[in-house]
Order: C-alpha cells, then sequence, then structure tokens
C-alpha cells in the first residue's frame, strides 16, 4: 500500500474497490473485444481489435494482481457477476463494427482523460500503471477517433451505424461520471481524480470527434448507474459465463 | 470490403541508424489509416522505431521478363566485385 503511516480502514476498503473498478473496466472490455477475434470484417481490422484486447487484459492483470494481493486469476475467474465493478458500458454487446467502435470511443476517451490525471495520483502504483498504460490508451483513443470520423462520414449505411451504435451506448456515459462514497473517499486523499472535473472536456473531445464524422451528438437518455455496485445487464453474466468456464470447472488448468 | 481497399507496401525501420526494410503490405482505406494498419500488423511485438507506407501501385517495378538482359551480364565479371580490399573491423553494415 502507498500510504504507510496509520492507514485508514475505510480508505484501504475504498482504494480495493478502486482498483477493482479499474480493473474490471479493462477486463471485461478486453474479453468482450476478443469475441471480434476471427470475425472482423478485414484481416487488419481483425489484428487491431485483437491489440486493443491485448492492451487492455494486460492493464486488467495489473490491477487486479494488485487488487488481490498477487492474485489476480482468483479476481478475474473466481468472484461472480455481483461482485463486478465494471461500468456498464463495457459489458454491452459488440453489435456490429459500428457500435463496437461507439462504444471504443466512448470509453476510450474516457479512460484517457482518467489515465493522464491518474499519473498525478497519491498512490504510488498507480502514478506507476498509468504512467504506462496511458500511451496505450491514447492509441486507442485515436484509432476509435478515426474510425468514427470515417463510419460517419463514408456511406449512408455506415453512418446510419454508426449513428445507431452511438445511439446504443450514449444512456452509459452519465455513470462513467457517477461520483459515490467509495469513489469519494479515495478522492479525498489523492488517490483518484474526479471525473466530473473532465466531464466537460469529455463532451467536448466527444462532440468535436462526432462534428469531423458528421454525426449529430445523441440525445441525452434516461442514465442508466449501477454497475459500480454490482447491479448489472444481463449481458455481463454470459461474458462471465465463457471467461470463466475453463478455470472454474479445471481448477487446476496451467496454460 | 477489403477488395475494394488499395494495398500499401509497408517499411519498418527495426533501429536507429539502419535502413527501412520492406516487411509486407495492408489494406487500408486511406494512408492514416494504412499507418495504424501497418504499426498493428507488423510491430506488434515491438519490432519498429519509424514506420513507412507507400501506395503499391507507386512502386514502378522491372519487368521479369528482362531479368536476363538487366541481371545476367554482371555475374561473370569478377572485376566488378570490390572483394579484394580489407574492410575496417569498424564499418558495420557493408
Amino acid at each position: 500500500m502507498a500510504t504507510a503511516s496509520p492507514v485508514d480502514a475505510q480508505v484501504v476498503d475504498a482504494r480495493h474497490d478502486y482498483l477493482l473498478r479499474l480493473g474490471d473496466d479493462s477486463l471485461v472490455l478486453g474479453q468482450r473485444l476478443s469475441e471480434w477475434c476471427g470475425h472482423a470484417p478485414v484481416l487488419e481490422v481483425d489484428l487491431s481489435l485483437a491489440n486493443l484486447s491485448l492492451d487492455l487484459i494486460g492493464q486488467a492483470t495489473h490491477l487486479l494482481e494488485e487488487a488481490g494481493g498477487g492474485d489476480g486469476d482468483r479476481l478475474a475467474f473466481h468472484r461472480d457477476v455481483l461482485d463486478f465493478r465494471n461500468c456498464l458500458l463495457v459489458e454491452q454487446p459488440n453489435g456490429d463494427f459500428a457500435r463496437t467502435i461507439a462504444r471504443h470511443l466512448l470509453f476510450s476517451t474516457w479512460q484517457h482523460m482518467l489515465f493522464q490525471r491518474l499519473t498525478q495520483s497519491s498512490d504510488r502504483f498507480l502514478v506507476e500503471f498509468s504512467s504506462k498504460s496511458v500511451k496505450e490508451v491514447a492509441y486507442h483513443r485515436e484509432l476509435a477517433a478515426e474510425w468514427t470520423i470515417r463510419l460517419g462520414d463514408g456511406t449512408d449505411e455506415s453512418a446510419r451505424r454508426m449513428a445507431e451504435g452511438l445511439d446504443w451506448n450514449w444512456r452509459f456515459v452519465p455513470e462513467l461520471f457517477e461520483v459515490d462514497e467509495m469513489l469519494e473517499a479515495v478522492i479525498d486523499c489523492g488517490i483518484a481524480p474526479d471525473p466530473r472535473e473532465f466531464e466537460g472536456e469529455y463532451r467536448s473531445a466527444i462532440a468535436a470527434i462526432l462534428a469531423e464524422a458528421k454525426l449529430e451528438v445523441p440525445a441525452d437518455q434516461r442514465p442508466i448507474l449501477g454497475g459500480r455496485r454490482g447491479h448489472h445487464s444481463e449481458h455481463l453474466g454470459h461474458v462471465l459465463a465463457l471467461m470463466q468456464f475453463l478455470p472454474r470447472t479445471y481448477p487446476d488448468a496451467t496454460w | 470490403m477489403s477488395h475494394d481497399w488499395p494495398l500499401w507496401e509497408v517499411f519498418v525501420r527495426t533501429k536507429g541508424g539502419l535502413s527501412h526494410r520492406h516487411f509486407g503490405s495492408v489494406h487500408a482505406p486511406d494512408a492514416e489509416l494504412a499507418l495504424r494498419h501497418a504499426r498493428d500488423t507488423y510491430t506488434r511485438r515491438q519490432e519498429g522505431v519509424s514506420i513507412w507506407v507507400v501506395p503499391s501501385a507507386a512502386i514502378v517495378a522491372s519487368d521479369p521478363e528482362q531479368a536476363g538482359e538487366l541481371f545476367e551480364p554482371a555475374a561473370d565479371k569478377i572485376y566488378r566485385h570490390p572483394t579484394f580490399y580489407d574492410i575496417p573491423d569498424e564499418v558495420k553494415h557493408i
């Protein structure tokens, strides 16, 4: 733990919860993107999506090992849906390529802004982690933006699909900026940045990409929250069933 | 879809001081995405420090049918091959 002196038990809990939130975001999105492997529109895009997936699973490994005291696999493979702390956005189904890109634009833009600020965290582990990961996330953000612009400003069909993909994912954006008690506890001691401080910057950045893509910013819908407290959509259970089946059925398997 | 996309030749400089070397090719709708596809396809294991992409259509290639007249005459003229010099140890990559 970074804070050596008399450690408040509440802060330890909140830090653990925060590591799970970050780690589960990366893990679930990495698993989701891996579903594209062998199914992407073209070989080059298949490799791009697999690269994003592997970067995210690498992030999850670091974060969950830190949260699990060196045993990240236990957290990844032996927790049930209610114990996962990822945001609802990352567990949404891939849909078509445009919807996957929309989800990735909305998530990686947020993650990039978050990781930039995490490099100033009071927590030594998070500083080291984010200083390394912020570069790969910058690439994710740019790639998602490039594809959003090409699909939005492409054919009638690609523009329609891109707009539908954004519309589908838009209701999960407010959760990214929600601050509950657990998050407040790590914000107060400087471990986590306050996401509300970059919500304006986030919305302008997304609006700028969509303008370049000749797309409308989707209308705000009723926000859907709850992922950070373990209240997930029905989709996460299916993701976990596939991801956890092997290590749960064969606990001693090695590969 | 990739059949509609032009082909790009990919050249990668594997480390400072060496030349860019031909690695292969990728399909991409434009130059910017060609660079990204090249990065994702050929430098995933950190093999590169710099990438060039060139539209394959811009390559002017010699005609294989002319290989005889272009390349054969040099083969038996031993005096054209500078093999009689001592090369200093300090000279790399020659």
